[in-house]
């Protein structure tokens, strides 16, 4: 099992003990939601700003995630371009929260695809305000990289279509951006099964993100429970070094064993 | 190329005709398919998909939780006017009809206001009938602005606007737009309306482009059902709800499915919708249509209202008064039409908590509007060779 100690997830060099960050947004109800979060283990839970009312107290879904050992990520779900995720994260750090904020900037709702525009502008402008930004991106192994540039501490590819459950789809360019990142890649979107999960990691995703697959399952929390082992599994069939797979098979008593050593 | 051009090309009664000879292994083909076309929604809709509600059902759940999951919107209406100059043969508003006539002014539209916010709810529809004279976009401007610091949504549900005004509307704070075409057929649609600038077809048809023209994020459409063959109308709405997605492609859109159920005593409704075709029509629009808001009202009863959530709703009304000034001082009287779950919010909310679903006050952020308004500045630059 994967520890803080043996083996942290670090972002902006901050240590977390799960590789699993999980959503909050379509439980059936607030208590649902956190019950699933617990089960998960996660430390870094995000919350759409869209959502809640920060100004209020009482707000349900702001009372179900209090007491949490974990890191309340908001994100700006919903908005359209960079302007309109400034906004949200400003409202955010103005309300208290850390100024840690999930960048997602979509302006198609029917698949909420990123926008990679403006979603490198708001980062720009986000992290020169002093933001820790984890952005929401296609897997575009350039844009990986221009996020990166401007400070970006993780970069959060899609898998697939945001609650398609379609799983890693895009498997070759965010292979290209593992190889090639020196911030912490995270696979967000479209994992719709542990074993997505578990991909994901093995391929060396440092982490993923799931909300959909937990929130829509008929037992959301032993889904929580499923991703979170399916994370374990995958990373550390990673770290053990997975043996390569190849086109044939390979005989026990070779052709060309005659040849000697 | 306009919907109306969009709409007259489609050919929809021929569509419509050719419903009937859809076979029964041409539906099963469509329900094996992961993604469907417009001719496979045109299979879910026929006669033939009638004995498979339960297999459309249980895809239309399906997609509903991957893209919504187990959430619904609650909204409620505020009714601004009861004054309207139009002569709809099936509305309680109807410019002949002797009922008590009223125009909230601020301090009464406020007045509303803060009784829904008590009630919790966030998104509002402001109604009115069409009396421009009473509700001019003057008033509909002061009210936005005055509304626009309590409630993080505000949607218009009133006459159609020219560009211009659906301009003022989404400056002054409006977000949404719902528009119904009553429906789309031109020929029942001048017998419904005999008089009044309702008359005026195409002006309405059209109100969601010049509307997604001045930026509204969110847009809601449907048929009046009862008032034309179902069929013929769920075709109309597929084609609208499709177009409006591609050509504005920011907008969310939404259908809703008001059908006349208590319409006056002097209307014989002409098309009567049943449950299972209410059923058969939602089910498809939601196979075909992944991303789609579906909306339900409080003209739908309480037990029907219940059965729905799991089939793909995401948006419900609750405790809905259709008298202006009704949830302030509430009267049978002045009344838009009846409603017939008369539950409260509180109690429409646990309905929906026990069907495994969570209502949902708020999902939209006033501060997001501050910059879309800026956005859809330079979208209006964009388009302006379209208007």
């Amino acid at each position: 099992m994967t520890t803080k100690h043996n083996d942290p997830l670090i972002i902006a060099g901050r240590n977390f003990g799960s590789r699993l960050l999980v959503g909050t947004g379509k439980f059936s109800s607030s208590e649902m939601m956190r019950q699933a979060v617990d089960a998960s283990a996660s430390e870094i839970v995000t919350v759409a700003l869209r959502r809640v009312d920060l100004t209020d107290p009482q707000d349900d879904m702001i009372t179900a995630l209090q007491g949490g050992d974990f890191l309340l990520l908001p994100n700006t779900s919903g908005a359209r371009d960079a302007e309109e995720a400034v906004r949200l994260a400003k409202l955010a750090r103005a309300s208290g929260l850390e100024p840690w904020i999930k960048l997602e900037v979509t302006p198609d709702p029917r698949y909420l695809l990123p926008d990679p525009v403006e979603t490198l502008k708001a980062a720009e402008i986000l992290i020169k305000d002093g933001f820790t930004v984890l952005p929401y991106m296609h897997a575009d192994p350039i844009l990986a990289k221009r996020l990166e540039d401007v400070g970006c501490v993780t970069v959060m590819p899609l898998g697939s279509p945001i609650g398609t459950n379609r799983g890693i789809r895009t498997r070759d360019s965010i292979g290209i951006i593992i190889e090639n990142a020196s911030v912490p890649v995270v696979a967000d979107a479209g994992l719709g099964a542990p074993s997505h999960a578990s991909e994901a990691m093995e391929m060396g995703c440092d982490a993923v993100l799931v909300n959909t697959a937990i929130a829509t399952a008929d037992n959301p929390t032993e889904m929580a429970i499923a991703f979170k082992m399916g994370v374990e599994a995958g990373r550390k069939a990673y770290l053990a070094g997975q043996p390569a797979v190849k086109k044939t098979a390979e005989a026990s008593s070779p052709l060309t064993g005659f040849l000697g050593k | 190329m306009s919907f109306a051009e969009v709409l007259e090309k489609s050919n929809a009664p021929n569509l419509r005709a050719g419903l009937d000879e859809i076979s029964i292994s041409r539906v099963e083909r469509t329900l094996g398919r992961q993604q469907v076309d417009f001719s496979d929604f045109l299979a879910l809709i026929s006669p033939a998909a009638e004995d498979y509600l339960e297999v459309m059902a249980e895809t239309a759940r399906a997609i509903t939780l991957r893209r919504f999951g187990r959430i619904v919107l609650m909204y409620a209406p505020l009714y601004l006017s009861n004054e309207c100059t139009n002569s709809c043969l099936y509305c309680g508003f109807n410019v002949h009809r002797d009922i008590p006539r009223i125009t909230l002014d601020l301090n009464q539209v406020f007045d509303e206001a803060q009784q829904l916010k008590k009630l919790g709810f966030g998104h509002i529809l402001l109604v009115s009938g069409e009396a421009p004279k009473y509700v001019p976009v003057s008033h509909l401007e002061n009210i936005l602005n005055l509304l626009r610091e309590d409630f993080p949504s505000l949607s218009l549900e009133i006459y159609p606007l020219s560009y211009p005004a659906y301009v003022q509307m989404v400056d002054a704070g409006a977000d949404g737009l719902t528009l119904y075409q009553e429906t789309y057929d031109r020929d029942v649609y001048d017998i419904m309306h005999p008089a009044g600038k309702k008359k005026n077809f195409d002006w309405r048809l059209d109100a969601a482009e010049r509307a997604g023209q001045a930026g509204f994020r969110r847009f809601g459409i449907g048929s009046l059902l009862g008032l034309n063959d179902w069929r013929y109308e769920a075709i109309a709405l597929a084609i609208h709800a499709d177009y409006l997605m591609k050509r504005f492609w920011r907008t969310q859109v939404s259908i809703s499915f008001p059908r006349l159920r208590n319409a006056p005593e002097d209307f014989n409704i002409p098309a009567p919708v049943s449950d299972k075709s209410l059923v058969q029509m939602m089910l498809a629009l939601r196979i075909f249509l992944h991303d789609a808001g579906i909306v339900i009202s409080t003209r739908e009863p309480a037990g029907l209202r219940n059965s729905l959530i799991p089939l793909g709703v995401t948006q419900m009304s609750a405790g809905s008064r259709t008298e202006p000034g009704g949830y302030s001082h509430p009267s049978e009287e002045g009344a838009q039409f009846m409603v017939d779950d008369h539950r409260s919010p509180a109690e429409v909310a646990d309905a929906i908590h026990r069907v495994g679903y969570e209502p949902v006050w708020k999902d939209w952020d006033r501060v997001m509007h501050e910059g879309y308004r800026n956005a859809a500045y330079n979208q209006r630059d964009a388009q302006g060779s379209n208007r």
